[in-house]
């Protein structure tokens, strides 16, 4: 088996905070996800956004850790965006309308920059 | 009151054949009779040696002047007179003469009469020694060659007679050992249900050493099978039976796979042999399962994979005395080009016989062959690849059960994953099916087992002609419906739902198909894929129609 516990970094790229997320993404990655969502707001962002560039499996505890993660987002005022999902995973963000609430981006530029697809 | 010593002897012929021994040998006091001096050795690289080398005649022990330990030793044992024997400008030996029993010195006529004896004495010395070193070599040639026939004889023995017939497959064997017999085995052992284990095994060095370890590693790996099930289990019992006996800077490489010639299903571990190669309708691929080689170190575990070998398919266990063959040039066989021959040709024997014809152009008319060459394959008759009456049957792939603890879906969803590759879905359904597999067993874990590891989930594998179904099964038969509410991202973004709750929503939305049963005591949901999308296939239709 090939499950990899979530290590998560926080970097600061033009006013937006940019979480890194490494491994899986389930149960397992709650506490990891809070402490990196916690230091990611400090000093209230322009936005936080989410690298899944280097992310792994990422289950249904995983999807709900990311509803949290938007709730907290959504009563801070501070947009989400995401980058480096897989078409699988854009997919499954598609289907639960995960992608209605945070911009799906291909990179990194675009996601810092808040050029979001949707309104390209 | 002559004497040649047989330590001197023993010396000097070590000098001539073992002279990258640097080391003087101690000088052995040995119980002289009477009028005999006592042995003493020369070192070779005393100064002594390149002095009687050079010497005329006798030399006159007592007045030479040399910093020289032998030289030391010989007056010290009461030498007074040297007489080199040399033959053909090679010193074989010296006469080391005490005093004459008259107590006189040795005149000019013993010194003529000695130099005489000495120049008969030489080339009669040599010849001795000559004959004496060859009837050693011719010895040890013979010793070899004993060693050689036993180590092919531990080795023949050790192999299959006869290979086992398989009703739609064909498997064959072949073993070449290398003029210096390597290690190479197989074997293939029928299992208990009609499955049949297959090895494939290298031993590091070579002769007999190599061969006592393979048929020590054979006996335990066929005690082993016989008690357990999964390939990993048997590798990792193997490996400690070896371990403790494993003779230092040997290990043993090693396959072994279960084919269930049913349902095609292949399993096996690798303990760091060379990779099969299973030739499939999309070419030839690898099959990959990591696992350090038997016999390094106590304690290894061993990944399992598995895989449905198709109608059509092969399968090719090699040993690496094919890959690392050389061309005159020093070039390699290599693995592209094996995995390309899998690709081209046909399996089964005749797979083997194109192998050994690229090999052979590949290595040149003359080569000696390096080492071993083993290849067993395993082929899947295509006929079975049509279904009469157009029944769809069904196939069980696999039944297999995890434990029920957290993180074990990724467990199922990978086992399943390897299984069903092979059929053919294209990548974004089996990512959809991986997942919905992965939450249909979190599901199952959590709300019918609880999470309690001594209740497993079941997963069943099961294909039809154009579609595979995954039954998953927990013991939470008479729990009440799981899931019903339908997640709302709004509701559960505005606190009116819980954040999770997805599972059920993303396995219906991922297969094409599911279905939930109970019996009151197990709770199964069967998701169903169509190998070929059936939005696809509706389309095509549309398409024609028009």
């Amino acid at each position: 088996m090939t499950t990899s516990d979530v290590t998560t970094g926080v970097r600061r790229r033009d006013g937006a905070a940019v979480i890194d997320l490494v491994g899986d993404v389930n149960a397992r990655a709650e506490g990891s996800l809070d402490e990196a969502w916690e230091e990611a707001v400090r000093g209230q962002p322009d936005a936080v956004v989410l690298n899944f560039e280097t992310a792994g499996y990422i289950n249904s505890t995983g999807i709900a850790l990311i509803v949290g993660l938007l709730a907290k987002a959504r009563a801070r005022s501070i947009p989400i965006r995401a980058y480096g999902l897989t078409p699988h995973y854009r997919e499954i963000f598609e289907i639960t309308r995960l992608a209605d609430f945070l911009a799906i981006n291909p990179d990194e530029d675009s996601a810092v920059r808040g050029a979001e697809e949707n309104d390209s | 009151m002559t004497t040649l010593t047989g330590s001197f002897r023993r010396r000097f012929l070590g000098r001539s054949t073992e002279t990258t021994r640097p080391q003087r040998e101690s000088t052995r006091p040995v119980a002289a009779p009477k009028d005999e001096t006592v042995p003493v050795d020369i070192a070779p690289n005393d100064p002594l040696l390149a002095y009687l080398q050079s010497a005329s005649g006798a030399v006159d022990v007592e007045t030479l002047e040399l910093d020289s330990p032998a030289l030391a030793d010989l007056k010290a044992a009461g030498v007074k007179l040297a007489v080199p024997l040399v033959s053909q400008g090679e010193l074989i030996g010296v006469l080391n003469l005490g005093p004459r029993r008259s107590e006189q010195d040795y005149s000019t006529d013993d010194r003529k009469l000695l130099d005489n004896l000495a120049a008969q004495a030489a080339p009669a010395l040599r010849v001795g020694q000559l004959v004496r070193q060859q009837q050693a070599e011719a010895a040890t040639r013979q010793r070899f060659q004993q060693e050689l026939e036993v180590a092919k004889l531990i080795q023949q023995n050790f192999l299959p007679k006869q290979l086992p017939e398989l009703a739609g497959w064909q498997l064959a064997a072949y073993y070449r050992p290398a003029r210096e017999v390597g290690g190479d085995f197989y074997d293939v052992i029928p299992l208990s249900d009609g499955r049949v284990g297959l090895v494939i095994g290298d031993v590091t060095d070579k002769g007999v050493p190599a061969a006592l370890v393979m048929a020590a590693t054979r006996s335990v790996l066929r005690a082993s099978v016989q008690r357990l099930v999964d390939p990993g289990v048997v590798l990792e019992r193997v490996n400690e039976h070896l371990c403790p006996d494993m003779p230092e800077k040997m290990f043993v490489t090693c396959l072994y796979g279960v084919l269930d010639p049913g349902s095609g299903r292949f399993w096996f571990a690798n303990a760091g042999h060379d990779l099969p190669y299973v030739k499939t309708a999309d070419g030839s691929i690898e099959l990959r399962a990591r696992g350090m080689p038997l016999g390094l170190m106590p304690g290894m575990r061993y990944e399992e994979k598995e895989m449905v070998l198709a109608p059509g398919d092969s399968l090719l266990l090699h040993s690496d005395g094919v890959v690392e063959a050389h061309d005159p040039e020093g070039g390699m066989f290599g693995f592209p080009r094996l995995k390309d021959a899998v690709a081209r040709y046909p399996g089964g024997g005749e797979l083997i016989d194109r192998v050994l014809t690229e090999l052979h152009e590949h290595t040149g008319p003359d080569s000696e062959q390096e080492d071993d060459i083993t290849m067993v394959t395993l082929a899947r008759s295509p006929s079975a690849a049509h279904p009469t009456n157009g029944v769809a049957t069904t196939h069980q792939l696999v039944e297999f059960e995890v434990p029920s603890a957290e993180g074990n879906e990724r467990l199922a969803l990978e086992r399943v994953s390897s299984i069903v590759t092979p059929l053919g879905l294209d990548e974004a359904r089996l990512k959809r099916l991986e997942t919905a597999v992965g939450e249909a067993t979190m599901n199952a874990m959590e709300h019918g087992n609880g999470y309690h590891v001594d209740k497993p989930v079941k997963v069943r594998v099961l294909t039809e002609s154009d579609l595979v179904r995954i039954q998953i099964s927990d013991l939470g038969g008479g729990a009440p419906e799981r899931e019903a509410e339908q997640p709302d991202i709004e509701a559960k973004l505005a606190g009116l739902q819980r954040p999770r709750g997805w599972g059920l929503f993303l396995i219906k939305n991922m297969v094409d198909e599911s279905n939930e049963t109970s019996d009151g005591a197990q709770h199964t949901l069967e998701l169903v894929m169509h190998l070929v999308d059936p939005a696809d296939d509706q389309s095509e239709g549309d398409h024609d129609h028009q």
